[in-house]
């Protein structure tokens, strides 16, 4: 898009950018809130109907599906209240700590091969570690609401959230040294093809791991069972009992946010992010530049896919929300140092040990080989890890024993992405 | 005042200590059932003392039963515990006729255990699924709502009213069963029957369920006799007593012919345990879990005590009987009974002095004395535990505060 502005419209180059910045920084806001609209939505539907409900059945014509809408604009009309005694800047604020927490980390998540926001070498660190920032706003409002409740919350939030980072991070890093990069978008790439060769089928420990992932994932999102930060049968409503109106509302669309990137997150690193379980694109041939448009619409599916597994993913967790009673705060402390923890390391050196043993994987031709993919770096284009086409061919072409990964050639495709870092949402 | 020296050994301790804080639990809390107050002296997440504070729902039950006839004031009993007013009406309308001497036909002794045997039913349905929302999880809630429902139509149909029926009274019953009426609860109970499997998966056997209410709040045998703790409360401690087989023989008259087990804990297990959920081995008899799966063992038992009961009113061909007149005169004297309502044995103490209108009318609540055993229990333990040991209890504060 920069550089349609910069050649056709004829903008000077800063500005183009700007507004190319923009622009991203719009799409990717307005889709994950109008996603969460959704998702709020879909809980109240599946929630009635787990219950025997039928939930909102009248706003917008048929099945309420305007009712999230309506509640907004019911909040924005509804007084802002700030209890007496509270801490008026921080109180201000935090709602948009956790807002901007939870929808900054979307500029690193691929939707689809290129469709990101900012292409980063890091990206899984920059997702984990800006999602960790949501909870400074449920500690601020907490500690800014002068309220008991409020404090409580945020204590048991700070406790929880920083404990679950520990073996979220364990779990996270297994995927990427699979496959040898921190870029979310090279990870997906890497799970191409069959869905045998998502790393979820990787290997048994990938397999647990992916467990212990969304048991993590649930933890730190601070849903049920490990809700306890606004456990409404203990603590009223947690850190956000004196909010009210909008500010209430940021908080409410920060957890849908961070709900829908944790799982889209668990699909790019487990479930082959945006690639489908059969690679319908490849064999009818579409990804092989058989033109920008047919380029552009598989992506389109690719985002369809993605966006269709992180939706599972928040779905589980809605169906889990309304199952299961809540933890208390020893036993949710007690699943993750006791639990979480040791077995994500376990599984951590076991996929490590197993890399070892078997690097070009256990059923050759339905999982491929790392080392391969690896080389098929350098074939791309720019240093772009290149379409699944290619790698198909080299794969059947070359065997895969000589093509274990050299140092030389991970330097190289490292430093080949870090100049590609902007990659356009719009082409 | 004198200058602090430094080596004081009191601002070291200033120093170290963490403070208590006091907070205030209700009584616009969710989960305090109702307009409950408990103030929690905690030190982080640990509750060092519960202090339950009541009144918020005085209205002056007795003193206006000492204004009213005995059967004017069978309304006012349906307030105090709303979730059992059925029972709430056996109780007083029983206590009247021990003082009348009143012996009710044969026909309406049945359709009273029928009656009050469903009110149970509905009583721990809201206690069960209550309870589940006290531990965070809300649709056994519902689904326990789903069958009180069911059951409230059954009541509205036989009397007219869903939450306050003044059904059972002084002499009787205000109205026969309408026709029809016991083939649709035959048909409740068939189709509830399967349904409590379904409340055993969702919580007697859920882990987490399991891990919340299994050792907490243990209540030893002795303490729940000190504090005068009754029903499930007392059962779930593994004390034998039922008012039901135990009490004054014309409460256990009502109940003569009908095979009933007691459910409480014998010999290490429950009666009908074959056909339940075996007992979690963290659970100590006592506890939270114990008084939670007596009322789940209640509800079965009711089930099948209004079985019995339907073939007995069926078999009956005896008329109903009319309830005394609405300005009875009561004898001189009194009378005290307790009768065994779903939260707890219930006692209610008139004294006439031979005029319709009691001279003096108390009311012993049987969620007042489990209620009060509430800081024992909730010494030492986590702020989370403290719904799910007030949840056991199951309180009714309509009840507490008359």
């Amino acid at each position: 898009m920069a550089d349609f502005l910069i050649n056709t419209v004829g903008l000077p180059e800063w500005l183009a950018w700007t507004v190319t910045a923009f622009v991203a920084a719009a799409l990717i806001l307005n889709v994950i809130a109008g996603g969460a609209l959704v998702f709020i939505w879909a809980e109240r539907k599946i929630a009635a109907r787990i219950q025997d409900r039928l939930g909102p059945t009248r706003t917008g014509g048929r099945f309420g599906w305007l009712q999230s809408l309506a509640d907004g604009i019911k909040l924005l009309a509804k007084e802002d209240l700030m209890p007496e005694g509270a801490d008026g800047m921080l109180f201000r604020l935090a709602p948009y700590i956790s807002f901007c927490a939870s929808f900054c980390a979307f500029i690193a998540l691929p939707f689809a091969f290129d469709f990101v926001g900012q292409r980063l070498n890091v990206g899984v660190f920059f997702v984990v570690a800006v999602l960790g920032l949501e909870v400074f706003g449920v500690i601020l409002a907490g500690y800014a609401s002068a309220s008991k409740w409020s404090l409580f919350g945020a204590m048991r939030e700070a406790a929880q959230v920083v404990s679950y980072e520990v073996p979220l991070g364990m779990c996270v890093v297994v995927p990427v040294m699979l496959a040898g990069s921190m870029d979310l978008v090279t990870i997906g790439e890497k799970q191409a093809g069959w869905f045998t060769g998502w790393y979820l089928f990787h290997d048994p420990f990938t397999f647990v791991i992916f467990w212990v992932y969304v048991t993590c994932a649930v933890a730190s999102v601070n849903r049920a069972p490990f809700d306890l930060a606004e456990a409404e049968s203990e603590l009223v409503a947690g850190f956000h009992t004196e909010y009210s109106g909008l500010r209430w509302s940021f908080f409410f669309m920060a957890e849908y946010g961070s709900m829908f990137l944790v799982s889209a997150l668990a699909a790019v690193l487990f479930m082959g992010g945006w690639n489908g379980p059969i690679p319908v694109a490849t064999l009818l041939g579409l990804s092989e530049g058989t033109g920008d448009t047919a380029n552009y619409f598989v992506r389109l599916i690719g985002c369809g896919n993605l966006v269709l597994k992180a939706t599972l993913g928040v779905l589980l967790m809605m169906w889990v929300r309304w199952t299961l009673p809540r933890l208390r705060i020893d036993q949710v402390m007690t699943t993750c140092l006791k639990y979480c923890t040791p077995i994500a390391a376990a599984m951590f050196a076991g996929a490590m040990l197993w890399q070892l043993a078997f690097p070009g994987g256990i059923v050759r031709g339905l999982s491929r080989p790392a080392g391969e993919i690896r080389e098929g770096w350098l074939e791309g284009p720019g240093g772009l890890p290149v379409g699944r086409g290619t790698l198909m061919r080299k794969s059947a072409a070359a065997g895969s024993s000589e093509l274990l990964a050299e140092p030389l050639a991970d330097a190289k495709s490292e430093a080949g992405i870090d100049s590609q870092n902007v990659v356009q949402v719009v082409p | 005042m004198a200058p602090l020296i430094d080596d004081d050994p009191r601002i070291i301790e200033f120093d170290v200590r963490t403070d208590e804080m006091l907070v205030n639990m209700g009584p616009q809390h969710p989960s305090t059932h109702g307009v409950l107050r408990l103030v929690l002296r905690t030190d982080g997440e640990i509750v060092s003392e519960v202090e339950p504070h009541i009144g918020y729902l005085h209205r002056c039950a007795e003193k206006i039963g000492e204004n009213l006839t005995a059967r004017q004031w069978i309304p006012y009993t349906d307030r105090m515990d709303y979730l059992a007013a059925m029972n709430m009406n056996l109780g007083w309308s029983l206590a009247v006729e021990k003082l009348m001497q009143y012996q009710v036909s044969e026909r309406a002794r049945h359709l009273r255990v029928l009656i009050a045997e469903m009110g149970r039913i509905a009583s721990h349905l809201v206690g069960m699924g209550a309870y589940g929302l006290d531990l965070g999880t809300f649709s056994p809630f519902l689904y326990a709502f789903r069958e009180r429902e069911k059951i409230l139509d059954l009541f509205e149909e036989a009397c007219g009213a869903r939450l306050t029926y003044s059904y059972i009274t002084v002499g009787g019953l205000t109205a026969d069963l309408p026709h029809g009426w016991l083939r649709k609860c035959e048909e409740f109970l068939d189709q509830f029957e399967p349904i409590i499997q379904e409340y055993h998966a969702l919580l007697t056997t859920n882990a987490i369920f399991v891990k919340r209410t299994a050792a907490i709040g243990v209540m030893s045998p002795e303490l729940a006799i000190e504090y005068g703790c009754s029903g499930p409360v007392l059962r779930g401690s593994g004390v034998d007593q039922d008012m039901r087989r135990d009490g004054e023989s014309i409460y256990t008259a009502m109940y003569e012919g009908y095979a009933f087990e007691v459910a409480v804990m014998k010999n290490g297990h429950y009666p009908r345990d074959h056909a339940y959920p075996p007992v979690p081995a963290d659970a100590i008899l006592g506890d939270c879990w114990h008084r939670f799966f007596v009322r789940m063992l209640e509800v079965v038992q009711s089930m099948d005590l209004v079985r019995q009961s339907i073939d007995r009113y069926a078999a009956c061909k005896g008329p109903l009987g009319e309830p005394v007149k609405l300005t009875e005169k009561i004898p001189a004297g009194d009378a005290y009974l307790e009768t065994e309502c779903p939260k707890g044995q219930m006692g209610f103490y008139l004294v006439s002095d031979g005029s319709a209108i009691p001279w003096r009318v108390r009311a012993r609540s049987s969620s007042f004395s489990n209620l009060a055993v509430t800081h024992e229990l909730c010494r030492g333990c986590l702020i989370a535990d403290v719904p799910a040991i007030v949840g056991s209890l199951d309180i009714v504060m309509g009840e507490i505060d008359r």
